[in-house]
């Protein structure tokens, strides 16, 4: 929380600092340039870590075309209600950063247009370009992967990666760490996202895919494979070895890490900076079942927005602007993950760190998009939670799954 | 009454806070009697509402240009009256009322009013805009590019009456079109690149056609067929230089208002609950919010899930909120009765220190506080529990125990300062009689003390009640209502008060928003504040005839 009031503090700094910006920016040259299209403003959303890459690009953009693009910085999760709520009345922006998981709310919302990358549809992953994609239409130009992967203490487990948890705990415990692993919960909130991989070893997705891969509604994390999940959650709980606890929250799981009390956790690429005091690799989530530890795979990239009445421009500014290796590289830098142009995403994979969340990533499934997607979360992390807390797994799993397969029916 | 005396009065009043000339005598003269003439306070009325009007006429405006009616009404409105009101004699006691009533319509009625409004429609996810905006989405949506088809260099036309058209490069072979004319070839040599040289057409310039918003929207909105067939799709452009090939699926007939599939034969039909829907059941995805008459309110009584968890969720607002008035109420007058006995020493320094609490920002305590109550890593069980598993966050009555706890803690300080000013205001000489009577200490502060007191704190008791009811701040940042009611929909915790599980009933955190039952709610809950709030007024007369 205290990091949400800094955020928005400097956002509102910031944006009044680019307000003053924005009124100077008017006066540059119009006449020599191919495009002309001064007197029209952009507004694009972004937050607060991409901010000085589309500022880069966008100083290019004017430039060469005399518009003003106006960026305002927002927290990266207040975007998405406040674009739902702020387009359809006219005050939303023309351009929106968002993850793909956002798209099944957004369109049913109405709030987003559709693009087309054209030619350049090829320098894309194609990950990328599926997740952006509902019911056959792109609706977003993606610029970055991320999932979550096990990140390991060199110097106390060295980078060899576990094949299994069971092996990955015996070497924690063998290092001498005093624990072998921790892992975010979110406190008493719980946190599926984090606990997916170790969910999808034993074959209980969210939701089924169908052949083509995409998601139905229908959920899968019922039966006797989830059955298996709630107990080997139980059995890794409070009231089991304690590996999983939900005392462990974002802040104190980086904490434990950092300070060498933990030999593995598990976590995404946002929080390496958090871990400046040791030596990590970062591999792929060993599996805690049968089958493959597959975590959501998240995309992040541009929206339109169906309401813009610059959308010609708009396009333009995301597709020639935007959509080029400088500047798919300047986001990069400013915000590591990993890349969904495929030149850079080859660049910088040279990179250990990287590399270790691209093959992470490799083992992924994409987080469903669906809209059915939002009543997931409450049910799906409160069960969890409560059965890391050690009430009674099977039952409290499938009493989840019933509340929430009644709550998609009504 | 002279006329002339009337306006002088009249005047005065406008000017400034009239108290004082009016009450000061025969000797302190009004400062607009000074003067023949209109005076020096109409010479200011009239700048004040000069600027107001300058401002009022701003908003209407900029309310006309973006057709927003309700808000042009109401300022028009509300100029209007003001004008009237400041320029005519009749209207003098509204002259001091008008502002604070314009504040409270502005700012009281009509967030009300807008709430009580959304409470009555299904707006939330999936029902975010007006239908209009629906079917835009849908044709969006039901819209797709042709598979295979290449990217034409394109450049826009016009004709003469300012009909537009594309102009596309067919590997060499220039093709221009409208709306209502197919793409046909015309005799031009061209080279590369985006037609520049069209007979018969105008070239629009890009740099026009940027800067020019009207026409931005016409070449969006526009298609160019590529055939007599309209199965073959059409021409559109999404950066105003390439076009590509495109058809849709889903047709708009403005006439009967329904969207219709062309490749199923699908028609989907508006419903009263704002989606479109077809006769075997199936929607689009977008809908546009409508009335949906008591449907919210009804549901937050019968929908199972959610009145039983909304049910546990208010009886422990209420507890929450006495308690949170009750207990730091009494400790704050146990210190404050300990502190104002004189045999004390350094009475000031330690009233000092028990005001600190009430000096740190509440979210910041709460967000200590859920570091020390951490289970495991927390100061708590590990100080004062000799390190005790003690899983204060987890469980609903010891996280109720601890969120209490935390707000009588942020609290006493309050009831302390309130206290002991009471308690040094009280007469002594009664208690100085009291004490001649023969009067132990305890029955001094039972028949004297206390009802005293009381007189004086119930109104503040009633405010932090109301405090205390909405106390988001506490329980959001503490543990955000955990642990969770098992099976309550919307994440509905055992700590949530009322007004945090508006919050996570709205979907503000992200996933399914439902802003009409949030409106919904909050209505209940001023309904019951204001109730309460009237009955403990009308309780508190009664002690002040002791």
């Amino acid at each position: 929380m205290r990091k949400h009031i800094g955020m928005s503090a400097l956002a509102l700094a910031s944006v009044a600092v680019l307000a003053g910006c924005a009124g100077g920016g008017d006066t540059s040259d119009e006449s020599s340039e191919p495009v002309d299209a001064s007197g029209v403003e952009l507004t694009v959303w972004v937050d607060e870590n991409r901010e000085p890459a589309v500022e880069a690009a966008a100083a290019t953009f004017e430039e060469e075309t005399g518009a003003t693009v106006t960026l305002v910085q927002k927290n990266f999760e207040d975007i998405r209600n406040d674009f739902i709520t702020q387009v359809p009345t006219g005050e939303g922006p023309d351009i929106t950063i968002g993850a793909h998981d956002w798209l099944g709310a957004l369109v049913s919302a109405g709030v987003v247009n559709t693009i087309d990358l054209a030619d350049k549809t090829g320098e894309f992953e194609q990950v990328a370009l599926d997740a952006m994609t509902y019911d056959g239409q792109l609706y977003a130009l993606p610029y970055s992967l991320e999932a979550i992967a096990l990140i390991q203490n060199v110097d106390l487990v060295g980078e060899e990666a576990p094949a299994t948890w069971d092996e990955m705990i015996q070497n924690g415990i063998d290092s001498g760490a005093e624990r072998p692993f921790v892992i975010n919960t979110a406190g008493q909130t719980g946190d599926g996202y984090t606990m997916y991989p170790f969910q999808t070893s034993f074959d209980a997705p969210v939701f089924v895919q169908d052949s083509s891969g995409s998601y139905t509604n229908e959920v899968g994390m019922g039966g006797a494979n989830g059955d298996a999940f709630a107990e080997w959650l139980a059995e890794n709980g409070e009231s089991g070895t304690g590996y999983i606890s939900t005392t462990v929250d974002y802040a104190i799981n980086n904490e434990l890490f950092n300070s060498g009390e933990a030999a593995y956790t598990v976590q995404g690429p946002w929080a390496i900076g958090e871990y400046p005091d040791v030596n990590v690799a970062v591999n792929p989530v060993p599996p805690a079942g049968d089958g493959t530890a597959a975590p959501f795979v998240g995309v992040q990239g541009f929206y339109l927005s169906s309401q813009s009445e610059n959308a010609l421009i708009a396009q333009e500014f995301l597709v020639n602007y935007i959509a080029t290796e400088e500047a798919q590289r300047a986001l990069y830098e400013a915000d590591p993950r990993i890349p969904a142009w495929s030149t850079v995403a080859e660049e910088v994979a040279s990179d250990p760190i990287i590399a270790g969340f691209l093959a992470s990533s490799q083992n992924g499934v994409p987080m469903p998009s669906i809209p059915e997607m939002g009543s997931v979360w409450d049910f799906w992390n409160a069960a969890q939670a409560q059965i890391i807390a050690g009430s009674d797994p099977v039952p409290t799993w499938n009493t989840m799954v019933g509340d929430l397969e009644a709550e998609l029916g009504g | 009454m002279s006329v002339q005396h009337d306006e002088a009065q009249d005047l005065e009043t406008t000017s400034g806070p009239p108290s004082t000339s009016r009450r000061g005598g025969p000797s302190a003269e009004s400062h607009s009697r000074g003067w023949r003439g209109l005076g020096w306070g109409f010479l200011v009325k009239l700048a004040i509402m000069a600027v107001i009007n300058a401002l009022g006429l701003l908003a209407l405006i900029s309310a006309f240009r973006v057709e927003s009616w309700w808000i042009f009404g109401i300022t028009l409105a509300l100029l209007v009256i003001a004008d009237i009101v400041y320029f005519t004699k009749k209207a003098l006691p509204l002259k001091y009322l008008l502002p604070g009533l314009a504040f409270l319509f502005v700012f009281q009625i009509f967030v009300f009013g807008y709430t009580a409004y959304i409470a009555f429609t299904n707006y939330g996810t999936g029902h975010a805009g007006s239908m209009e905006q629906a079917v835009d989405a849908a044709l969006i949506q039901g819209e797709r590019r042709v598979e295979g088809s290449p990217t034409y260099p394109l450049s826009i036309v016009e004709r003469l009456g300012g009909e537009l058209g594309f102009a596309i490069n067919d590997g060499g072979e220039v093709l221009v079109g409208t709306e209502n004319e197919p793409l046909s070839s015309v005799d031009v040599p061209a080279a590369s690149g985006a037609p520049s040289d069209v007979p018969g057409w105008t070239v629009v310039d890009r740099g026009r056609l940027l800067s020019d918003q009207e026409l931005q929207a016409a070449v969006v909105d526009l298609r160019v067929p590529v055939s007599e067939d309209p199965n073959d799709g059409a021409i559109r452009t999404r950066d105003g230089s390439s076009g590509a090939v495109y058809t849709s699926t889903l047709v708009w007939d403005e006439e009967a208002q329904t969207i219709t599939d062309t490749v199923s034969g699908t028609v989907y039909a508006p419903n009263d609950r704002g989606s479109f829907v077809a006769e075997d059941g199936s929607s689009l995805p977008t809908g546009w919010y409508v009335n949906v008459g008591f449907d919210n309110f009804l549901a937050i009584f019968t929908d199972p899930a959610l009145a039983e968890a909304l049910l546990i969720v208010t009886i422990w607002t209420f507890a929450f909120a006495l308690l949170s008035v009750v207990l730091p109420f009494a400790l704050g007058l146990l210190f404050a009765l300990v502190f104002n006995d004189p045999r004390i020493r350094a009475r000031k320094f330690l009233r000092v220190l028990f005001i600190l609490p009430y000096a740190f920002p509440a979210f910041l305590s709460a967000l200590l506080f859920r570091g020390m109550f951490n289970a495991e890593f927390g100061v708590i069980n590990d100080l004062f529990f000799f390190g005790a598993d003690i899983n204060w966050l987890g469980d609903p009555w010891l996280a109720r125990g601890a969120v209490l706890f935390v707000n009588v803690w942020l609290s006493f300080p309050y009831w302390f300062l309130v206290c002991t000013g009471a308690l040094q205001s009280l007469p002594s000489d009664t208690l100085e009689a009291a004490d001649i009577d023969g009067a132990g200490k305890f029955r001094r502060f039972r028949s004297i003390i206390l009802p005293l007191l009381l007189v004086s704190t119930a109104p503040l008791a009633i405010a932090s009640f109301a405090v205390g009811f909405n106390n988001f701040t506490v329980i959001y940042i503490f543990n955000d209502g955990g642990p969770v009611i098992p099976g309550a929909p919307y994440r509905l915790g055992s700590t949530d008060l009322l007004i945090t599980a508006i919050f996570d009933i709205a979907g503000i955190s992200g996933g399914v928003a439902n802003y009409g039952l949030a409106s919904a709610l909050s209505i209940l809950v001023f309904i019951v504040i204001g109730l309460i709030a009237a009955i403990v007024f009308r309780q508190t007369r009664r002690l002040e005839n002791f």
